[in-house]
């Protein structure tokens, strides 16, 4: 049976839900707030954001990742920037603008009411950051500079170079460091969570695996907070860091919490294109870029044969003989559309054969006029560490020749379902930052994810989460009840299933295979028919899995190859939900992308009349059709357009 | 396959690894070969067909730590022919690539060697001391909520580039392994450079210097002698500055009568 499900968006004009309900919400007393553990997995923005904030107000926090050290999670690779509606530039932005364009660059398909908020907070996260002493870039006069991104026509966009993630986590960890000083965080590094703990329909503890020893551990807490991140490595080949995994995320939605939006992902148009079969990860190149590089193809295929034979290269072919394809079809926003209008055109010439590079693969993005205009020097001091990056791994010089770029998977929108107060349909389990869904529909605007990070870590969840805890007695929790024990009994019985199976085919094998069906089918461009034909390809490989894996070693030690295997056997779980959200939605919007459902001029055609709502996926039981449930969205303040970026 | 090396030729190579079982085994060094490397592969990528064929075989595959394989999250931390994160200066270990060596080169690939990093297994070492030295005071003191606007107190922009250069620490380790006395001074004067320039960290610089510099010693660091090989091998560029600066704060601190014995 599908229900229809509460997003529990306060009541009341869109400007002041948030500070209603911040007075509506029952507060946990603070004589009584050292009364409650929270467990809080995951130490990236959202994690470490809402672990040093909840033990600054009093709680007792239990912070978990499966990295040596919390400041090394995912978030520190963000490269371009952060958001924020301060209008310091005078140039019109606005709580509302900042609104505006994230619900707009979702193609309309994400939550009104939390993207309002996401806009209002934006601002106290760059005041907190200055406080801990982040290093943003900064002007001549000592104030703060801004940048330009996709999809905006405002510059709101803080930065520090192009490492802007990892100063906001070093600043996140440095507040986390300063509560496990304290005694008020405890934190485990390299443990793994493996599953939840549901006790009375509610979520009380989870199970971990210390990576190092191969111990099985029981944690308990009075609420769990999964800050675990997305999902993109389902596609093997991703911008995310090798760990990144959905394991978590996927635990816990087999423990109860819909999963929403799965096939919404990102496909990032400025990455360093695939150059061998060996190869592990793929390599952004920010969006920042796009300020003052210039994207183009050669303008006929003859042409563009002859650059990926190396008869010409790109410096010498003349200006007139070039396609400026995004400023030619968008001169509105030209290089700045938003992301998935970027990859889908860079894709689109591609395929048209006037791709370049050996494979064919790529598009150019070209500095050559900026450098004329300002000086290669100029160019360094912006974008010298990215510059630098390109050229170790593709040993090319880009101060010289343009770069070489195709799209990869980046990011996923969608995630574990939540209510405006961020909890899932498990009472007393939340989620924030990538790990959910709430805040950027159908494509993310680049810069807003360490926006969102932070607020839901350090300025959505403290509140939030006191509203439940407030509802549930201070009573000491212990690992006692036997839902812990059934839970960890059933880790164990899959990690030994897992090292017993003794076959011949290696996690990265079947995660290659995985990456492959899941780009090929479900990946820029889908189809009715390709993803029923990879509907089946992952059953049988699931199957094969099960079957056939190759693992050595022993689960009492430091065994990389049997937490890989662990993550694997979840994706190839995901993947297949991936490809059941993206049959079901018959509609194309933004990153995801149905060949059957395009405008005359090939963007995406949203179907608002039928699709308007949120997909959260029900777990019921293995093998079986999960059941779909549906939130409707309601926008009360824009207008469902066509987007247009020309 | 790849854009500028089209005509480069696969290469074999003779690997000496370290291998340890764990914590409380000695290890030794075995050699393996890996035949048909791609000179566009990164290193960690060679270390992955390695890894692929051990496990095959059934094998134990060589532990080491990883993660973004962009040069930013600090996880990797090889040693390789006698050098932090190998040959190519500027470079972590994940954005060293296999056109840096030659078919039918030997290359030695160990941990960081260092009392205060214990061996996990092969090539991964506990760095936690780390996260201790920062828990001791590498922070602002600032709870969320309730921080003044960001442009409320303007910062020169020369003075918050400089603490951007040293806040760029990606708290990998190199400066330790490099180090004759496995000191861990460029690290800690990295972040106490940061937040003793910006005047956001101004209030604690004192005792902020102090408390770090004295888990730094409990952690069983090296004393520094000013070689630096540190700075020479951090694949960031932390500049050697920062020490000079530390120094000078530390000096600072001790002379004032209201700090730490």
């Amino acid at each position: 049976m599908s229900m229809i499900l509460d997003s529990k968006i306060p009541e009341g004009p869109r400007a002041e839900k948030w500070e209603k309900h911040k007075f509506n919400v029952k507060l946990v007393n603070p004589a009584n707030k050292r009364k409650y553990d929270v467990i809080v997995v995951g130490t990236g923005l959202a994690g470490g954001a809402a672990a040093a904030s909840l033990a600054e107000l009093g709680y007792n926090v239990k912070a978990f990742t499966y990295h040596d050290s919390p400041r090394r999670a995912h978030s520190i690779a963000a490269q371009g920037g952060i958001n924020a509606a301060k209008n310091y530039q005078n140039d019109g932005d606005s709580v509302f603008r900042l609104f505006y364009d994230t619900i707009k660059g979702g193609d309309y398909r994400a939550r009104e009411a939390n993207v309002y908020r996401l806009a209002q907070v934006s601002v106290n996260i760059i005041d907190q950051c200055v406080a801990q002493g982040v290093p943003f870039a900064r002007e001549y006069g000592g104030l703060l500079a801004n940048r330009s991104f996709g999809g905006a026509q405002v510059s709101r966009t803080f930065y520090a170079r192009g490492q802007t993630g990892q100063q906001l986590l070093l600043g996140a960890y440095s507040a986390l460091s300063r509560q496990i000083a304290y005694g008020k965080v405890k934190m485990y590094t390299r443990s793994e969570m493996l599953d939840v703990v549901i006790v009375d329909g509610q979520a009380r503890g989870i199970i971990t695996r210390n990576l190092i020893t191969g111990e099985i551990e029981k944690h308990a807490a009075h609420a769990v907070v999964l800050a675990t991140g997305g999902y993109g490595n389902v596609f093997y080949l991703s911008t995310n860091a090798m760990y990144c995994n959905a394991t978590a995320a996927w635990r816990a939605h087999k423990k109860g919490a819909y999963f929403a939006n799965p096939c919404f992902t990102q496909i990032h148009p400025t990455c360093i294109p695939v150059s061998g079969d060996y190869q592990s990860k793929l390599t952004l190149m920010s969006e920042s870029l796009r300020n003052d590089g210039r994207v183009w193809v050669p303008k006929t295929v003859e042409m563009a044969e002859k650059v990926r034979q190396g008869q010409i290269k790109p410096q010498d072919i003349a200006e007139d003989d070039r396609d400026y394809f995004l400023e030619r079809k968008y001169p509105a926003f030209g290089n700045l559309v938003p992301r998935d209008v970027a990859s889908r055109n860079a894709k689109m010439m591609c395929d048209e054969g006037r791709g370049v590079g050996s494979t064919g693969l790529a598009v150019y993005l070209d500095f050559a006029d900026i450098i004329k205009r300002t000086g290669a020097d100029a160019v360094s001091q912006k974008y010298g560490n990215l510059f630098d990056m390109y050229a170790k791994i593709t040993d090319e010089d880009p101060y010289t020749q343009p770069m070489r770029i195709y799209p990869a998977v980046h990011y996923t929108m969608g995630g574990l379902w939540v209510d405006y107060n961020l909890q899932t349909t498990v009472p007393g389990l939340y989620a924030t930052g990538e790990c959910n869904f709430s805040d950027h529909g159908a494509n993310r605007l680049g810069a807003s994810a360490l926006m969102q990070g932070l607020a839901d870590g350090y300025f959505v969840i403290p509140y939030t989460i006191g509203d439940y805890l407030a509802q549930t007695p201070p009573k000491p929790v212990t690992t006692e009840n036997p839902a812990f024990a059934q839970a960890e009994a059933d880790v164990r019985g899959r990690v030994q299933k897992l090292m017993s199976i003794n076959g011949t085919r290696t996690p990265d094998d079947f995660h290659k295979h995985l990456g492959h069906l899941m780009w090929e089918y479900c990946g820029m461009a889908r189809t009715a028919e390709g993803l029923k034909h990879a509907k089946v390809e992952i059953q049988k490989l699931r199957k094969e899995f099960w079957s056939d894996l190759k693992l050595s070693g022993s689960n009492d030690e430091l065994n990389q190859a049997l937490e890989k295997a662990g993550r694997v056997a979840d994706f190839l779980e995901l993947g297949e939900l991936m490809v059941d959200d993206a049959l079901n939605r018959n509609e194309s919007c933004g990153g995801h992308f149905r060949e059957e459902y395009a405008t005359e001029d090939g963007e995406a055609k949203r179907n608002d009349d039928e699709y308007a709502y949120v997909a959260a996926w029900q777990y019921v039981g293995d093998n079986q059709p999960e059941i779909l449930n549906k939130e409707e969205l309601h926008f009360e303040n824009v207008k469902l357009t066509q987007r247009s970026y020309k | 396959m790849a854009g500028s090396n089209p005509n480069a030729k696969p290469m074999n190579l003779t690997l000496k690894v370290w291998r340890q079982k764990n914590r409380a085994t000695a290890g030794q060094v075995v050699d393996y070969n890996v035949r048909d490397i791609s000179p566009d592969m990164s290193f960690l990528e060679m270390l992955d067909v390695l890894n692929e064929d051990l496990l095959r075989k059934g094998d134990d595959p060589v532990a080491f730590d990883h993660d973004c394989r962009e040069g930013i999250c600090g996880s990797c931390n090889l040693f390789i022919n006698g050098r932090a994160h190998g040959p190519e200066s500027g470079t972590t270990t994940c954005q060293l690539h296999m056109r840096k060596f030659s078919d039918g080169d030997t290359i030695v690939i160990e941990p960081w060697r260092a009392n205060s990093f214990p061996v996990n297994k092969d090539l991964s070492v506990d760095r936690s001391a780390f996260d201790r030295i920062i828990q001791a005071g590498g922070y602002v003191s600032v709870n969320t909520g309730g921080a003044p606007d960001g442009n409320e107190i303007p910062v020169p922009k020369e003075i918050a580039d400089r603490a951007f250069e040293a806040a760029t620490c990606i708290g990998c380790g190199a400066c330790v392994a490099a180090c004759k006395n496995a000191s861990a001074m460029l690290f800690v004067s990295a972040k106490v450079s940061q937040l003793a320039l910006l005047p956001q960290g101004h209030a604690e610089r004192a005792t902020r210097v102090e408390n770090m510099v004295a888990q730094m010693d409990k952690e069983g660091f090296g004393a520094c002698t000013n070689i630096g090989s540190c700075a020479a091998e951090c694949p960031v560029g932390i500049s050697l500055e920062n020490i000079a600066t530390l120094n000078r704060e530390f000096l600072a601190a001790k002379a004032s009568s209201n700090n730490l014995s």
